[in-house]
């Protein structure tokens, strides 16, 4: 996995930027805009899984989606095999629907109430004519709903006869039905149950291997991109803050904000204490971000330069990359 | 023993522990069957609708035989329900009446909902320009006055129409159409609103993603997700109809005043409460019935075709 990302990387993301436009007076007018991602840049090799990190409200679901482009990006460019996905017109995007897929957060919102399993995990076939015969549909279906841990029983059943994790597998299926190459999992675990966490965690690895998928793992718990990701990115307020392979970005965090994150990861040590770094204040609000570093209104070890200049990723170390001004000093 | 377990077996084995398919009409007759109220109406329905369809044939009393000898007659052998001011037999006029009564009504429920679901997809659907000018239509259509243009629709379109149909054709075109026509709005604005939040949910968010197209998306996701109100809104319009056909005709703009509907007779029937109360009480229960037992199938209908409901 380590290797490859030697090779041409199988996503390129180059500054993607999503402003939502906030309408307001008479006439509904753009009288402002959130800026949910703000100038995100970063690569995806085959076969590996970059985690992406980030407060509720940072943009780490929005980026998922405008590489999906589910929702139109205001500006940047989004790379995948030799494609520009953003450039695409109506019939390009539904071929590259076939390689790249999306698993939900909410397994009770993302499965249609009124379809029967097979129906769901079939309509992906049906759109892209996959299948040549109703016996092969049917096969392939069952063998989709084997491979997520599923079987045949559960065919012309309802998504609300299941739980939580059978319907996250289940979203699993579906997606994995047009034989998907990369994966955008959208906190696909943040719904369930910390004992089914791990179930559902364990089959996204399975599957990884099996099939060589290439993940985007969206979360907002650092333990569980720990676990799963070859590489973590930081979001904070629409940008990438800090980007580094998983092991040293949780052994040697280079940005403030993400120190602070990694403190409040519980250690499953009894009496074992960690430092905690406590941020002040709230995200502020990203109709209006403040100047300069993102986060410095909240950082402890902020100085006079980060009110004016916006830092940029910097390597910090190989492969690891921070947006802080601390790293410019310690150099 | 071992032996008799051949492959072939095993293989039926597993064959039978899949379930066995259900199509998706008798799953729905299945829930529709535990709506116990669903279940009495459409029964009644049923022989409410069986009646007026055969029952011309089976009580040949004549609609339009004036026999003053026998006038306001209370309900007899000869006469089951009574008779009217002119000896007319009220049996024999509620059965022939009803065909119409249910006809228009059903028929302006079809096109109330057709036209409002299609206007309240594409709004929904659309934003921007095209939904805007929309919902102005629809305000517009909420917004004016009915009867007055009913009126004018009528004076207009009355004699061409029936000179191209015919007279009773022509009325009941002109009658249901006029009617649908102004109830269409309500049902527009129900499916936008359902369309605004439905189609922004996820899994139509997984279908844009697996690249249905919008039909697709609308077809296999949106509606039927948005119709369960549809439904009842629809049920109550079949209703709403039966009785904006019975104003029409007391304004003497619907059906000509010889064709009875029940509407019209209970109308005629005001009149006479206190001499003849059954006058209008027969027609008034039928309509009472009819509507009620639609209101439940809708109801019925509803919860059948949402899976999610239980089956307690």
């Amino acid at each position: 996995m380590k290797d490859a990302a030697m090779s041409e990387p199988l996503l390129r993301v180059k500054n993607l930027v999503k402003h939502f436009p906030v309408k307001g007076g008479l006439l509904g007018r753009t009288v402002d805009k959130v800026h949910a991602v703000d100038g995100v840049s970063f690569e995806l090799a085959k076969g590996e899984t970059l985690g992406v990190v980030g407060e509720s409200g940072c943009g780490k679901s929005t980026t998922g989606r405008c590489i999906l482009r589910l929702i139109e990006p205001t500006s940047g460019e989004v790379w995948f095999e030799g494609k520009n996905v953003t450039e695409l017109d109506r019939e390009g995007l539904r071929a590259t629907s076939r390689d790249m897929q999306i698993i939900f957060q909410d397994p009770y919102a993302s499965l249609n109430p009124r379809m029967t399993v097979g129906a769901i995990i079939g309509e992906p076939l049906t759109i892209h004519k996959l299948t040549k015969s109703s016996a092969e549909y049917e096969d392939r279906i069952v063998e989709l709903l084997e491979t997520v841990g599923l079987n045949a029983d559960h065919l012309r059943r309802y998504p609300h006869e299941f739980s939580g994790g059978q319907r996250q597998r289940i979203g699993i299926a579906r997606a994995l039905a047009v034989k998907p190459k990369l994966i955008v999992c959208d906190e696909p675990v943040s719904a369930l149950d910390v004992s089914i966490q791990a179930q559902v965690i364990n089959l996204l690895e399975d599957l990884q291997e099996k099939f060589d998928l290439t993940y985007l793992f969206i979360a907002h718990d650092l333990s569980v991109v720990e676990h799963i990701s070859d590489r973590v990115a930081v979001m904070y307020l629409g940008r990438i803050v800090e980007i580094a392979p998983a092991r040293e970005l949780y052994t040697s965090p280079k940005h403030p904000y993400t120190e602070a994150l990694l403190s409040a990861v519980p250690i499953p040590e009894p009496g074992l204490l960690r430092t905690r770094i406590r941020l002040v204040g709230d995200v502020p609000n990203p109709i209006n971000p403040p100047t300069g570093c993102h986060f410095h209104p909240r950082c402890p070890k902020a100085f006079d330069r980060c009110k004016v200049e916006s830092p940029v990723l910097k390597q910090a170390a190989d492969g690891h990359w921070a947006a802080c001004h601390l790293n410019d000093v310690a150099a | 023993m071992a032996t008799s377990l051949s492959p072939n077996t095993a293989d039926s084995v597993a064959e039978a522990a899949r379930p066995k398919p259900i199509s998706l009409a008798q799953d729905i007759w299945r829930r529709f069957k535990r709506h116990r109220l669903a279940l009495i109406g459409m029964v009644i329905l049923i022989v409410i609708v069986v009646g007026v369809i055969i029952g011309p044939w089976l009580w040949t009393v004549p609609i339009n035989e004036i026999d003053f000898g026998s006038r306001l007659k209370p309900p007899s052998a000869a006469h089951p329900f009574g008779t009217d001011d002119l000896g007319q037999d009220l049996l024999a006029r509620m059965l022939y009446g009803g065909r119409i009564s249910m006809a228009v009504g059903i028929a302006a429920m079809l096109i109330a909902i057709v036209v409002g679901t299609i206007v309240g997809s594409i709004a929904g659907m659309s934003r921007g320009i095209v939904d805007t000018a929309l919902m102005w239509m629809t305000d517009l259509f909420l917004s004016l006055p009915q009867l007055p243009l009913l009126l004018l629709i009528i004076y207009l379109f009355r004699d061409s129409l029936k000179k191209i149909v015919g007279p009773e054709v022509g009325v009941f075109v002109m009658v249901v159409v006029v009617i649908g026509g102004f109830r269409w709005m309500p049902v527009a604005r129900l499916v936008r609103a359902q369309f605004l939040s439905l189609r922004e949910k996820e899994f139509v968010e997984a279908a844009r993603a697996l690249g249905a197209s919008r039909t697709r998306q609308v077809a296999r996701h949106i509606l039927p997700n948005a119709l369960g109100p549809v439904i009842v809104a629809g049920t109550i319009d079949v209703a709403a109809a039966i009785i904006a056909e019975s104003t029409l005709s007391f304004l003497g703009l619907g059906f000509p005043p010889d064709i009875p509907t029940w509407g019209r007779m209970l109308f005629d029937a005001k009149d006479y409460l206190d001499i003849a109360p059954y006058w209008a009480l027969f027609p008034g229960m039928l309509i009472f019935l009819t509507v009620l037992s639609i209101n439940y199938i809708g109801d019925g209908l509803r919860d059948a075709l949402d899976p999610r409901r239980v089956l307690g």
